[in-house]
């Protein structure tokens, strides 16, 4: 591997020309997560983003692509994903059509010979590309080998693919390479900046753990989440947004069953900014929290303690009472 | 935590990148490639913050007005050329004096290493280790420099020992620190190890209220180990035996060639399991531990029905799958537990309201000691459970010297059992489950 760096990718000299390149693209990150994304550049390394739900793992590969102006390669992984679609698959209706072509001028490329023995000897002098690159369907993995640029490979809820799946990737991510057994070994262009992400709903196993960077990206504290919510949710007043911050995370103290996450937090400024609200009140906290809490139960443990949330949110977003 | 030597590698060649100059990135870097699990990046830090700690020596002292240290910092210019000719170029005492903080933690650093502090393991070991930093240090000279100043018996000379002998103080307390630092660095994983093989083997009834974390944590490993195996050979499949008919259906559209080959596959069946726990006075403390592995197991496999019983018996199949185990636990010890045993009662218990569910798929897996007070042990009805089910399975804590004595009826159940067999430590709970689970494949 070279250490050299590629002359297209300058903007990532240093961990905070990455926080301020990631920023410019509406992603706020903490210095782990630049500290990650600039590693995995000079390393040569993927990156395992492992974290609850919502809290920016996809969007950060989007926002790296979106950044560095690379195209993005999602790869959405499901249990059965197998080689045929994450990898390459045959053109099998062309390959067939091959195949009947050849046969119509099968005589042509024998040529005269009578013999068995000299006709099998000119077949096999000609060229066969029943198996060749002109049959290949490219799917995402190889698509982002062969992108000559260099991309950004996302790797989506690796969690939910077999763990069989899991042994197939380790070749793609330890030497930016796969083998093709009718063709043989095709190398990345350019390595590409790859991400997995993974809602840990089962243990990874450790050959993959080690070939990766391991992030974890937990909930952001206080002020992080009102900067990421400030450049999401561009039009809301400064005071509600200290508000609704304050709420959340609150919330997030409580004892539920799934804790609103960033995604929601914007989700809910953006209803409370179409609301045109400047200040929580305990009425309209109630009939907004579907958008945080995605449980009846969460919502009926959530709703006996709104009042008393409201009004801490509102002292710390300096509102009088 | 383990770290494979490429992790060591890349640790490097990030390092090498990152450079040592700023503490908090280096930190980042080095977590984003050692540690894998939330739990490892907590004891990651832990150890960074031990291993790079190279607090202020004697930083109490930082009050310390400057009058007071200069008069003997005026008097060691002229007393300097009776340096007391330590191991490096400069002399401990002179370190001492000299109040020279960084080049002493060096120095207590090299004299560490050098005595092999990475080999510490036991407590006891802390002041042996302490001693021998100190001497590699130089402290002996020192101590007789001290002496030689005292003798001379000056006013002058007594201070100065006085003096020295407060650093000196200083210095003991920070090795004894900076051992004890390196003792919890190195030895931790080690006395842990042998805590857990030791909880592994020891009788589940014999374990104290102060290792239920520690087991906790080892049943649930335990279980997900088990519950990953199993799933693996759930998956196998027959590769190499090419079913003839549905790769002929499947490539009709190509008029028959075989583009796409379908496999016979061995379909592998799922253990239906059903645990009946005995939850009674005579085996609580083991059935603490029962319970919990039942729980782990609970989540690990889909496809279980979990009982208890003392006197009667009960379905807990829910409450172990709602319920976080400790309050699960209670739950069902509350409700069930502590009873004498009625073995008789709690099968016909079963056989009224479960029987049905029974398949020859089902293997029944009975926890108990088979100690039914002298009631009716109602073996017929083990019998018809027996003919039902696939198998039964009879995990008894009890030694086998014990069974069929008082009034265990161990032996009378026995003829009915697949398999009856001791189970008294995690061990044996673990490899009788990962029998079950194999053989149901």
């Amino acid at each position: 591997m070279n250490d050299a760096l590629p002359p297209g990718l300058s903007p990532l000299q240093s961990i905070e020309q990455v926080d301020q390149g990631l920023s410019a693209a509406g992603y706020i990150a903490n210095r782990q997560i630049s500290t990650a994304i600039y590693m995995a550049h000079h390393l040569q390394k993927p990156i395992l983003v492992e974290g609850p739900a919502g809290v920016g793992k996809t969007e950060l590969a989007k926002s790296v692509a979106s950044w560095m102006k690379l195209p993005l390669i999602r790869m959405q992984c499901y249990e059965g994903l197998d080689e045929s679609k994450a990898l390459y698959e045959w053109k099998y209706g062309k390959q067939l059509l091959y195949t009947q072509i050849l046969k119509d001028k099968i005589s042509s490329v024998i040529g005269e010979s009578d013999n068995l023995a000299t006709s099998l000897d000119k077949l096999h002098a000609f060229g066969d590309i029943f198996f060749s690159k002109q049959f290949l369907e490219p799917r995402p993995l190889l698509r982002a080998l062969e992108e000559p640029t260099g991309a950004v490979l996302l790797i989506d809820e690796i969690d939910k693919s077999d763990q069989e799946f899991e042994a197939f990737l380790l070749e793609i991510l330890s030497d930016f390479q796969v083998t093709i057994p009718e063709i043989g070994t095709v190398g990345a262009v350019v390595p590409p900046i790859v991400l997995l992400t993974s809602n840990s709903t089962r243990d990874l196993g450790d050959a993959l753990k080690r070939r990766c960077l391991h992030l974890h990206i937990g909930f952001p504290d206080e002020k992080l989440e009102a900067k990421i919510i400030a450049s999401r949710v561009p039009g809301i007043d400064a005071s509600l947004l200290k508000q609704l911050v304050s709420f959340v995370q609150q919330l997030r103290a409580l004892d539920l069953k799934k804790v609103p996450s960033v995604s929601e937090t914007i989700d809910w400024a953006k209803v409370l900014v179409l609301l045109h609200t400047s200040v929580l009140s305990v009425d309209l906290v109630r009939d907004t929290l579907n958008v945080l809490l995605k449980f009846e139960a969460d919502i009926e443990a959530a709703g006996k303690q709104i009042a008393g949330l409201t009004h801490k949110a509102r002292a710390d977003g300096g509102v009088a009472a | 935590m383990r770290v494979s030597a490429a992790e060591g590698i890349d640790a490097a060649r990030a390092v090498k990148m990152i450079g040592y100059a700023d503490r908090d990135i280096l930190k980042d870097s080095l977590g984003l490639i050692l540690a894998k699990t939330p739990e490892e990046k907590a004891a990651y830090e832990e150890a960074f913050e031990l291993y790079f700690k190279r607090d202020d020596l004697g930083a109490q002292d930082e009050a310390e007005s400057d009058e007071q240290k200069r008069p003997w910092q005026q008097q060691q210019g002229q007393q300097g050329g009776e340096g007391m000719g330590g191991s490096g170029g400069q002399s401990l005492g002179q370190l001492l004096e000299q109040d020279d903080r960084a080049a002493l933690a060096t120095a207590m650093e090299q004299a560490a290493r050098e005595s092999g502090i990475e080999n510490i393991r036991f407590f006891t070991q802390k002041n042996l280790y302490a001693r021998r930093i100190l001497d590699r240090m130089g402290l002996r000279q020192v101590e007789r420099d001290m002496e030689a100043l005292r003798q001379s018996g000056t006013p002058e000379g007594l201070g100065r020992a006085q003096f020295l002998e407060g650093r000196v103080d200083q210095l003991r307390d920070s090795v004894r620190d900076f051992v004890e630092r390196n003792l919890i660095l190195f030895a931790k994983g080690e006395t842990e190890k042998f805590r857990e093989e030791l909880l592994k083997s020891a009788r589940l009834s014999n374990l104290e209220r102060r290792d239920l974390d520690r087991m906790r944590v080892l049943v649930r490993q335990m279980a997900k180990k088990l519950a990953a195996r199993y799933a693996k050979t759930r998956r196998r499949r027959l590769r190499g035996q090419l079913d003839i008919r549905r790769t002929m259906r499947r490539n009709m559209g190509w008029g028959g060639i075989p583009f796409i080959t379908v496999w016979k596959q061995k379909r592998i069946e799922k253990p239906r399991v059903m645990v009946l726990c005995d939850v009674s006075g005579s085996v609580a403390p083991m059935s603490q531990f029962l319970l919990m592995f039942l729980y782990a197991l609970n989540e690990a496999l889909s496809d279980i029905r979990s009982f208890a019983f003392a006197g009667s018996l009960i379905e807990v199949s829910e409450i172990l799958e709602k319920e976080p185990v400790e309050q699960a636990i209670t739950k069902i010890m509350e409700t069930i537990g502590f009873g004498s045993s009625n073995f008789g009662n709690s099968f016909a218990d079963f056989e009224d309201g479960w029987m049905q569910y029974v398949t020859p798929k089902t293997t029944i897996i009975i926890l108990g000691d088979a100690r039914g007070n002298r009631t009716d042990p109602r073996t017929e009805i083990v019998s018809r459970m027996s003919q039902r089910s696939k198998r039964i399975i009879w995990l008894n804590p009890e030694y086998k010297s014990a069974w069929g004595t008082g009034d265990s009826d161990m032996y009378r159940y026995a003829p009915f059992c697949n398999l009856v067999t001791v189970c008294n430590t995690l061990r044996h709970l673990e490899r009788a489950i990962t029998d079950i689970l194999e053989d149901a494949v």
